[in-house]
């Protein structure tokens, strides 16, 4: 059994270093000054577009267990789910930061006066209590059930995340399309899943 | 039972180990790498510096002495950004919608030899060749340069006023605007099906938008030829308003007595307008217009009125509701 505890241990060590290899490229291209004309606009899109892909990898484990019985998977998805979050978070920094000024005051006048903001941000603070009650001992407190019940969470804020994205572009929409209809497909697994569960069993 | 395996065939358990993690760490390198490289294939990396803009475009002759400033607010006293980045952040829809691989995907765009037909309602329509067009006095104009995404520059043009062509042409007294329209060729610009927005880009302005002194015909930026990226040969440039109204590598220039159709009309009626002055109290639906990001600054800067030329060009809409017309 140790080897296995080795094998899972190991491969958490290797989902960790992955996820963080686009922000070490990234902090490479910044200190190459080769993050373009407008840097700023460049990370916000960059953490944002992470943000949604660890997002849309997290809501993949589920179907990919059921589908094709990787039962192992779930053993990751946590880590990935915080991941989300983490570049949740340095997109939301570099956005307060540099377009907002640091002013907490703007931040707020600009959720209300700007609805693909104020999407993005309910998707953001949707993360939040995810990522609280991402621990064992706050699953325990919780209860399966109620930890179940907030975690479907995922599903809301990862639709608000992909709209916040389709609002800001002008005309080319393919990236948020695209992240849309990887969406449906995963949260459409689910709705069919559980159909498929409500049938009643054929008598022969 | 004999026994034939040696010992020293036997692996120590010690190398074993080595060797299983040996093999780890390099499978770990190798999918960090295969990480990177998909990384780097969607996010190319963007030096500022290393392409040379490109342009076919013939060069204007200058003169040696920069002319006096004909006009208020031909001569901005702002720092002109650096010509890379004003050459390495572009908006030209037909050959990328992304802003940092225009100058790429622009760089084998052909511009000569270039006609500007001149038609509609004018007494002497004619088909210019940009030679000649480029014999027409040239004037640098370092102008304040405010896209509609939120971003703006300073941008050292050269060119002529629109005005000096059009009274070449002569408009007929019920001339009251003129429309303009890109080139558009599919085999140069294979991207331009994917742009999400109708193509060729057209655009139009009101005739005595057209007249102003500051609206330009431009051939070059920094005393050189138009870079591809930024609409060679010949462009427009009307400061007080968005950048989108500034079409690029011009073909067609019609008089009408109707407003013409825009580009980005079209594509959203509720977000561009056919005036599309720089206006800080006129929000776009999905963002704010009150404040820009200079490019080269990290802070934003609230946005001017007219984008700083209101002293010019204000008396244009005198009795306009701006917030109807926007």
């Amino acid at each position: 059994m140790r080897t296995a505890q080795q094998t899972l241990w190991f491969n958490k060590v290797l989902v960790f270093i992955n996820a963080l290899v686009p922000l070490c490229m990234l902090a490479w291209d910044g200190m190459h000054r080769q993050l373009g004309v407008n840097p700023v606009e460049f990370l916000t899109r960059i953490f944002g577009v992470l943000t949604l892909m660890f997002i849309l990898i997290t809501l993949a484990i589920t179907p990919l267990r059921k589908q094709f019985g990787w039962g192992f998977l779930i053993k990751y998805r946590r880590m990935l789910g915080l991941f989300a979050f983490f570049y949740g978070c340095l997109h939301l920094i570099t956005y307060i930061g540099f377009d907002r000024s640091w002013s907490l005051s703007s931040t707020i006048s600009d959720v209300i006066k700007r609805p693909f903001i104020a999407f993005g941000m309910a998707s953001f603070l949707m993360l939040i209590p995810l990522a609280i009650t991402s621990t064992d001992k706050m699953l325990h407190r919780l209860g399966a059930k109620r930890w179940l019940k907030l975690h479907k969470l995922i599903y809301i804020l990862a639709m608000a995340g992909v709209v916040h994205f389709y609002m800001i572009v002008k005309s080319d929409v393919f990236y948020p399309v695209l992240f849309g209809v990887v969406l449906a497909i995963l949260l459409g697994y689910r709705v069919y899943a559980h159909g498929q569960k409500a049938l009643p069993k054929k008598k022969n | 039972m004999k026994n034939d395996i040696k010992p020293s065939e036997i692996t120590p358990e010690a190398t074993y180990h080595n060797r299983r993690a040996f093999m780890k760490v390099g499978f770990a390198a190798g999918a960090a790498v295969l990480t990177g490289a998909v990384y780097r294939h969607f996010n190319p990396t963007l030096p500022v510096a290393d392409v040379a803009a490109s342009s076919t475009a013939p060069a204007a002759v200058l003169p040696s002495e920069p002319n006096p400033p004909v006009v208020g607010g031909a001569r901005t006293l702002l720092v002109p950004n650096t010509f890379e980045e004003i050459t390495h952040y572009n908006n030209y829809y037909e050959f990328s919608t992304n802003k940092s691989a225009v100058a790429k995907a622009a760089g084998q765009f052909i511009t000569t030899p270039w006609v500007v037909e001149v038609s509609g309602l004018v007494s002497k329509p004619h088909a210019f060749d940009m030679m000649d067009l480029l014999k027409i006095e040239q004037e640098e104009r370092i102008y304040r340069h405010r896209c509609v995404e939120g971003w703006s520059m300073v941008i050292p043009w050269q060119g002529f006023p629109l005005k000096k062509l059009l009274d070449l042409v002569q408009p007929l007294g019920t001339a009251k605007y003129v429309a303009f329209e890109t080139y558009y060729d599919k085999a140069q610009m294979p991207s331009g099906k994917y742009a999400g927005i109708e193509l060729p880009y057209v655009e139009g302005l009101r005739l005595d938008e057209a007249m102003h002194p500051l609206t330009i015909l431009a051939t070059g930026l920094y005393g050189k030829p138009m870079p591809n990226q930024n609409g060679a040969p010949i462009r427009l440039v009307v400061p007080w308003k968005y950048g989108f109204k500034g079409i690029k590598s011009i073909v067609k220039i019609t008089l009408t007595d109707t407003q013409p159709p825009t580009t980005w009309n079209k594509a959203a009626a509720d977000e561009y307008g056919f005036y599309s002055n720089v206006n800080p109290n006129v929000d776009h639906p999905r963002w704010s217009q009150a404040d820009e990001q200079r490019i080269g600054e990290y802070k934003r800067q609230p946005t001017l009125m007219f984008n700083g030329y209101a002293d010019e060009v204000a008396s244009l809409y005198s009795g306009m509701d701006l917030k109807q017309n926007f």
